[in-house]
C-alpha cells in the first residue's frame, strides 16, 4: 500500500545535504524471488526490486532483456499481471540447442540472484479491436497470455489456438482453462499439425491476428493469411540475437566530449548521477528510461541499453542513449556532453 | 484566507476552496498549509481528499492501479456524472484502453521525432525575437512572445488550417477550467463551448489536417491499425487541448522568473546550455498545471488513513514542487538547482506526452532572447489570468535591454 512504500523508500530528505535527489530507483537490477516449474522443460521466474518498490510499467506483448550473471543477455516476454506493479513474471523454455542462456536459467540461476533488466519494451503491442484470433506455438504462449487476459477485460470477441509437441510440455494450461472454449489446446502428438486455415476462417476486416512461436509456425501464418488485409497479422519471433560484448559488472569510463571531463562510473551508480557528481547537470525526469528527457548523443563506445524507448534498429545505431538507466558494454563511452 | 484546519478523526480537514479567486490569485499560502497539515487532508467543501507533499503526490501519480484517471481528472466523477465532452482517450483513460493511444502519441512526440523540427523552431524564434525587438524594447510579453511563439510554431507542426487558430487558447482555457467545480470561471466559458468544440472537432478530421505533421502522423497510425479511425481525431484533440495553453503559461513563467531574478538571466547569458534547465526550473517553480484529480479504485491506505473506493483525490502538483521535504529553498528560482523529478509534467503513465515539445519551444525562444537581450525587467504591474487548473499570466509588461 502507498503509505508503507513511502516510509520504506521515499524518505529522501538528507539533513544538511545540499541536494535531496532520490536515489535512482533500482528498476534495472532485479532479484529472482520465485522459480517455478510449469511444464516439462518450462519454468517461470518471478522478479522483484530488492527494495520491494514498483517496477516499470508494461503492456501486453512487452519483453524485458535479462542480463544474466553468466554474461549472456536474453529477451523474455512478460507473462504476469501488470496490476501487480511489484513483480515481473517470465516463462523460460530449456532450449536444447541454445547458446547457454536458457540452460543457465534452468540449472544455475537461483532464488535470491540478481539479474540486470532492460526495458520493458514492446514490439508486439495489442492494437484496439473488437475481435482477435491468437495462435501460439510452444513457449510462444508467453506474450499471448497477458493479451488474452486483456482481450477478455476489454470484452472483445477472441479465441486462442495453442499448439505444442505434447500436452505435458505446454505451459499455462491451468491459467487458460478458465477461459473455457475460447481456448483450443492442440498438442501435436494428439492432433497433428495445427489447422490454421480452419481456425482462422475467411478473411474478415477488423479482426486482428496475433501469433508467436517457432519460425515454421510464423511462416505458415504468413502463408495462410495472404488474403487478409494488410496489418491484420502481427507476429513476434523468438529473438536469438547475439550482442557483442557481455554486460559488464566492472566500472567504466565516460568521456564528456564537450566538457572535456572523464568520469568513472562504478557498478550501482547511474551514468546520470556520475556525470552530475562531476558537475555536469543533465536534465532528467522519470529516472526509469521511460520519458526520454535525459537523452544523450553517443560519439564512441558500445552502450548497454536498459531503456524502454529505443527499438532494436535505434539501439543498433548506437548513437544515442538514456543515461538514467543505460550503461556501457565497452570500457569507455564518449558522450556529446 | 479563511481555511481552518481540524482533525476530529485524526485526518486533517480543511474548509478552504482551492478554486476560490483569492487562492487562484496566490495559491502558495494554501499549498503550504495543506503540506504542513499532513500527508493527506480532507477538503470538506467538496468532500474530496488532497495531497500536497512531494512524496505522496509522486507515489500516487505513478500508482495508476490504485489512483485511476478514467473517472475523470477533474472534480466531476465520471462514475456518476456525464462528462461535458467525450472523455480524453489519454488523460481520462486507464489501461488497457489507455495503452494504444498513449503509445501512438508518445511516439509522434518523441525526442527523436522532434529532431526534424529543431532547426526550424530555433530559426523561427530568432525571427520572432528580431521582429519584436525591432518594434521596441518595452511590451507585454504575453501576447508578444509567450503566446505568439507557440501559436507560430505549434499549429503548423500539428498541421492545422490557418483559419480559426484564435480558438485554440479559449478552448484550452475552458477545458482546464472544467476540471474544477462549476464556478464562475466555467460559466464564463460556457457560452462558447459549442462553437469552440465544433471548431476543434472539425480540424481533427483527416481532411482538415496538412499531409505532414503530428496530426497526419496520428492518422497514419490509424491506417496501420495501431489505433482505430474513431480514436484518431480524439488523439489529435488531446494535442490541441493540452498543447497550447500549457506551453504559453510555461513560457510566461520562465520569462517572469527571469524578469524578477536578474542574476539568473546573467547566468543563462553566460551559459546558454542552461536553457533546458531554466524551463524545467520554471515549471517546477510556477507549476503551470497546478492540480489534477485522481479517483481511488479501491479503499486505498495512505499513511494512517484510508481513501474510500470511488473518492476523488486532488493532487497539488504545485505544492509538491515547492515541498521543502524534497527541495532546498523551494521558493527560489535557481538555475544551479537540478529540477529533475519535479511533477509539473505529472509522472507515470499519464506524464505529459508533449513535454519534449514544450522543452524545445522554450529552448528555442530562450536561446534567441539570450543572444540579443542583456537584461530583462518588469516595466509595470503584472496581472494574473485565473483558471481553475492553470497558473497563468494575463499580462507581463517587460522592458528589455539589448546589446
Amino acid at each position: 500500500m502507498l503509505g508503507s512504500r513511502i516510509d520504506d523508500d521515499r524518505g529522501t530528505a538528507t539533513a544538511g545535504g545540499h541536494r535531496k535527489v532520490p536515489a535512482t530507483p533500482d528498476v534495472a537490477e532485479l532479484r529472482v524471488v520465485r522459480k517455478t516449474p510449469v511444464a516439462d522443460g518450462v519454468l517461470t521466474l518471478e522478479l522483484a526490486a530488492p527494495s520491494g518498490g514498483r517496477l516499470r510499467d508494461w503492456t501486453p506483448g512487452a519483453h524485458v532483456d535479462l542480463a544474466l550473471p553468466n554474461g549472456l543477455t536474453r529477451q523474455y516476454s512478460l507473462c504476469g499481471d501488470r496490476w501487480d506493479p511489484f513483480t515481473y513474471r517470465v516463462g523460460v523454455l530449456r532450449e536444447p540447442v541454445g547458446r547457454g542462456g536458457s540452460a543457465f536459467v534452468h540449472d544455475e540461476l537461483a532464488v535470491g540472484d540478481v539479474v540486470g533488466v532492460g526495458g520493458p519494451r514492446n514490439n508486439f503491442p495489442l492494437v484496439p479491436s473488437d475481435s482477435y484470433l491468437f495462435v501460439a506455438g510452444g513457449i510462444g504462449i508467453t506474450p499471448l497470455l497477458p493479451m488474452v487476459h486483456q482481450a477478455e477485460l476489454l470484452g472483445a470477441d477472441w479465441r486462442l489456438l495453442y499448439g505444442g509437441r505434447r500436452r505435458a510440455s505446454m505451459a499455462f494450461l491451468d491459467d487458460l482453462a478458465a477461459y473455457g472454449d475460447r481456448v483450443l489446446v492442440r498438442p501435436e502428438e494428439e492432433f497433428g499439425l495445427l489447422d490454421l486455415a480452419g481456425f482462422l476462417g475467411d478473411p474478415r476486416p477488423g479482426v486482428r491476428l496475433y501469433s508467436c512461436g517457432p519460425a515454421p509456425l510464423l511462416a505458415a501464418m504468413e502463408t495462410v493469411t495472404a488474403g487478409w488485409p494488410r496489418y491484420a497479422l502481427r507476429t513476434e519471433r523468438f529473438l536469438a540475437e547475439e550482442r557483442g560484448a557481455p554486460v559488464r559488472t566492472t566500472p567504466f569510463e565516460v568521456e564528456l566530449a564537450r566538457t572535456g571531463v572523464t568520469v568513472t562510473v562504478p557498478p550501482g551508480v547511474s551514468v546520470l548521477d556520475a556525470v552530475g557528481e562531476a558537475g555536469v547537470e543533465v536534465l532528467s525526469s522519470c529516472r526509469q528510461g521511460i520519458c526520454g528527457t535525459c537523452e544523450c548523443g553517443v560519439l564512441a563506445g558500445d552502450p548497454d541499453h536498459r531503456d524502454s524507448l529505443l527499438d532494436d534498429e535505434e539501439r543498433a545505431a548506437g548513437d544515442t542513449m538514456y543515461i538514467c538507466v543505460s550503461r556501457s558494454r565497452s570500457d569507455r563511452l564518449v558522450l556529446d556532453l | 484566507m479563511t481555511a481552518t484546519l481540524g482533525s476530529s478523526t485524526g485526518l486533517p480537514t480543511s474548509d478552504a476552496d482551492p478554486f476560490d479567486h483569492a487562492v487562484l490569485e496566490d495559491p502558495l499560502p494554501l499549498q503550504a498549509a495543506l503540506r504542513e497539515a499532513g500527508p493527506m487532508v480532507h477538503l470538506s467543501r467538496y468532500d474530496v481528499y488532497a495531497m500536497a507533499r512531494y512524496a505522496e503526490v509522486h507515489a500516487a501519480l505513478v500508482d495508476w492501479q490504485e489512483f485511476q484517471s478514467g473517472a475523470g481528472v477533474g472534480l466531476s466523477n465520471f462514475r456518476f456524472e456525464k462528462p461535458w465532452r467525450p472523455p480524453s482517450l489519454l488523460l481520462e483513460a486507464d489501461p488497457p484502453k489507455h495503452d494504444a493511444p498513449r503509445r501512438v502519441l508518445t511516439s509522434v512526440l518523441s525526442p527523436r521525432a522532434l529532431r526534424r523540427l529543431r532547426d526550424r523552431w530555433i530559426a523561427d524564434a530568432e525571427v520572432l525575437v528580431d521582429e519584436v525587438l525591432s518594434a521596441g524594447t518595452e511590451f507585454d510579453a504575453v501576447p508578444v512572445l509567450t503566446s505568439a511563439f507557440p501559436l507560430r510554431v505549434f499549429p503548423d507542426a500539428v498541421g492545422l488550417p490557418q483559419e480559426g487558430r484564435e480558438n485554440l487558447l479559449p478552448y484550452g482555457d475552458h477545458a482546464f477550467n472544467a476540471f474544477g467545480p462549476d464556478n464562475d470561471l466555467v460559466a464564463r466559458g460556457a457560452p462558447r463551448v459549442a462553437e469552440l468544440s465544433g471548431w476543434v472537432a472539425s480540424v481533427c478530421r483527416r481532411e482538415a489536417l496538412a499531409p505532414e505533421g503530428f496530426g497526419a502522423s496520428i492518422w497514419a497510425a490509424s491506417d496501420r491499425g495501431e489505433i482505430t479511425p474513431e480514436q484518431a481525431p480524439l488523439i489529435v484533440r488531446s494535442l490541441l487541448t493540452a498543447g497550447v495553453d500549457t506551453t504559453v503559461h510555461g513560457l510566461s513563467a520562465v520569462l517572469y522568473a527571469f524578469a524578477t531574478h536578474p542574476g539568473q538571466w546573467e547566468r543563462l547569458r553566460e551559459q546558454p546550455s542552461l536553457a533546458r534547465v531554466a524551463f524545467d526550473e520554471a515549471v517546477r517553480w510556477e507549476s503551470p498545471v497546478q492540480t489534477f484529480f485522481r479517483t481511488a479504485t479501491t479503499d486505498v491506505r495512505v499513511g494512517d488513513h484510508v481513501v474510500p473506493d470511488g473518492s476523488k483525490i486532488l493532487m497539488f502538483l504545485g505544492a509538491a514542487n515547492r515541498d521543502p521535504r524534497r527541495w532546498d529553498d523551494p521558493d527560489s528560482f535557481d538555475l544551479s538547482r537540478d529540477p529533475s523529478g519535479h511533477v509539473g509534467f505529472g509522472m507515470g503513465i499519464h506524464q505529459c506526452a508533449g513535454q519534449h515539445v514544450a522543452r524545445l519551444e522554450s529552448e528555442a525562444l530562450l536561446t534567441a532572447l539570450a543572444r540579443r537581450v542583456r537584461s530583462i525587467e518588469l516595466a509595470g504591474p503584472t496581472a494574473r489570468h485565473l483558471n481553475n487548473t492553470l497558473r497563468s499570466w494575463e499580462s507581463i509588461p517587460l522592458r528589455l535591454h539589448v546589446d
